[in-house]
């Protein structure tokens, strides 16, 4: 009887789980397969198609030239990224190892800007960046992302330093290294699993950014979430353009998010959750 | 140098960017709040107003109290079917198996998808011509078939409603198989033996012993809730008229669509206020939860 009950149990949730996985690959199938139809296809709402990869192929002509945006949001977020990194893992180093004045009013100050909604950060940077003739800039967009990874940086970085013994630290130390020594020598090697993590999820943070760079762009420095909303022709918006330059913008983040996958949730709560 | 100031310079430079990139913009933000300036006739602040910004807002301007509404529904039940969602999802998922890993693998996908793209693609399904939610709703429910969900306002809603919950779902799902992982299996067992039912030791034994990890992923989805911008403005763009718009695309709108960028500033420090009860929140949850 128990046996039958449980094989019952399995069933119901194997189904269960089956619709979960519906659910949750149906909208990105269909977006991916809209990528390879021709348009016709599209609009057809074909579920069996030939596909192509002219959408490809025309996303990189004028007038979509999809590679500057690609290369833009590349810059963007791999410049933010070299230069929030480094500044996150000393000051990391710095909250996880030392008794400073005002520590906790520094880090819960750091954690809490995460939560400031965006559009409120931006103003300021608009008008800033018009005086300074930043606006549609990298440059301009690079300054701004820091604000939103150098928190996630820290954290990150430091919940992997307070994993490390300090130990290891005390031994180099009688053998007499300097303390900047210690760090470069023993803490940074130690850390550098984190500290890759790190990187790799401030990058996705980065590159799906899209406020700013809604308002602080115009032209030049537009980065890829951005430059979806040009395929648009006078018949209305052009799918199968859109889906192919989806896919340029998601598959990349997949692929550096199942890197890093065990440690995506930590990062993002802040290690609220272990 | 010794230790004594070398500790202060290893924190300084990071301190001062957060500085300079998040808490000058908000200072910034409260200061212009308290002017009158239209960007478009003028390239220069006006004069201070007081709290004229802030009136008008509350008292005079219906589509403030708009923006306050819907963002208030769609964050009470974003926030309801995303935690009550990922939940079954994690307990269905939290034992092993190739089935349940390949899932739980998968879930990663829609988390680290641009929240603009997500949008996009929703909008794409519900393409009143060839969306393919359309044709499937249409098809289960006859009534829905020739109704252009984004065209009306509360079926616009739920869609919005929907694509947030779509996207988010994944990630608290992933939290709470963390959180589920460390609910200890004897005391699950121990309930079975004293004769306690499936949903009996569901909830006395292992949703008390999730509570932290709920609480903070209420919290933060409440926190994300409320600042949504980009899976709106590329799904609805507030529309149709204001039945979508959320607080922080009113404030988008008004700081540079009408260039009034006083008022908007006042509109986003009226956003900033529950923002940081719930951080305050959230920050004395994960200090106590023993995150440091």
């Amino acid at each position: 009887m128990v046996g039958a009950g449980n094989r019952r149990d399995e069933l119901i949730q194997t189904t269960l789980i089956i619709i979960v996985l519906l659910v949750m690959m149906v909208p990105i199938f269909w977006m991916v397969s809209a990528a390879f139809k021709q348009s016709v296809d599209v609009f057809q709402l074909k579920l069996f198609f030939e596909p192509t990869l002219k959408n490809f192929y025309e996303i990189f002509q004028p007038p979509y030239v999809i590679q500057e945006k690609f290369f833009n949001s590349t810059i963007v977020a791999g410049v933010t990224v070299a230069l929030a990194i480094p500044l996150s893992t000393f000051a990391a180093y710095g909250f996880s190892r030392f008794k400073l004045r005002f520590e906790r009013t520094m880090f819960v100050g750091i954690l809490a800007t995460q939560f400031v909604p965006a559009v409120v950060i931006v103003l300021p940077f608009f008008v800033l960046f018009r005086d300074l003739g930043l606006l549609d800039s990298r440059t301009g967009l690079i300054l701004i992302n820091l604000s939103l990874v150098m928190p996630f940086g820290i954290w990150m970085i430091k919940s992997f330093i307070d994993g490390i013994p300090i130990e290891i630290e005390e031994a180099a130390q009688i053998d007499g290294a300097t303390r900047l020594q210690v760090v470069t020598k023993v803490v940074l090697p130690l850390a550098a699993p984190g500290i890759v993590t790190a990187s790799i999820f401030c990058f996705i943070i980065a590159w799906n950014e899209f406020l700013f760079a809604l308002i602080l762009t115009t032209n030049n420095a537009v980065t890829l979430p951005v430059g979806l909303a040009l395929f648009k022709a006078e018949e209305g918006e052009l799918w199968h353009y859109i889906a192919a330059a989806g896919i340029l913008i998601m598959v990349p983040m997949w692929v550096l998010a199942l890197l890093i996958q065990k440690h995506f949730v930590k990062g993002l709560t802040m290690g609220a959750v272990k | 140098m010794s230790d004594r100031h070398l500790k202060y310079l290893f924190v300084l430079p990071a301190v001062i960017v957060v500085l300079a990139t998040a808490f000058w913009p908000l200072l910034y933000s409260l200061l212009l709040s308290f002017r009158t300036w239209r960007l478009s006739r003028s390239a220069e602040p006006g004069p201070f107003i007081g709290f004229e910004n802030y009136s008008w807002a509350l008292l005079e301007e219906p589509d403030f109290l708009n923006a306050v509404w819907v963002t208030t529904v769609f964050t009470f039940w974003t926030v309801l079917l995303t935690i009550v969602i990922a939940l079954g999802i994690a307990m269905l998922l939290v034992r092993g198996g190739p089935l349940r890993m390949t899932v739980r693998t998968l879930l990663i996908l829609p988390f680290a998808m641009s929240p603009a793209l997500i949008g996009v693609s929703w909008r794409f399904m519900f393409n009143p011509d060839f969306g393919l939610f359309q044709a499937f709703f249409a098809t289960i429910i006859p009534g829905l078939a020739d109704v252009q969900w984004l065209a009306h306002p509360q079926l616009a809603m739920v869609v919005v409603i929907m694509a947030d919950v779509w996207g988010w779902t994944p990630f608290i799902t992933l939290m709470f198989i963390g959180g589920l992982a460390s609910v200890p299996q004897e005391s699950i067992e121990a309930a079975h033996l004293d004769g306690a039912t499936k949903w009996q030791s569901f909830w006395y034994v292992i949703l008390p012993q999730l509570r932290t990890v709920i609480a903070v992923a209420l919290i933060l989805k409440a926190i994300f809730s409320l600042k949504t911008f980009d899976t709106v403005f590329m799904l609805t763009n507030g529309g149709p008229g204001t039945a979508t718009q959320t607080l922080a695309h009113y404030v988008y709108f008004n700081g540079f669509k009408y260039y009034d960028m006083g008022y908007a500033a006042a509109v986003a420090w009226l956003m900033v206020i529950p923002m940081l009860i719930l951080t305050w929140l959230y920050t004395r949850q994960v200090f106590q939860s023993g995150g440091r």
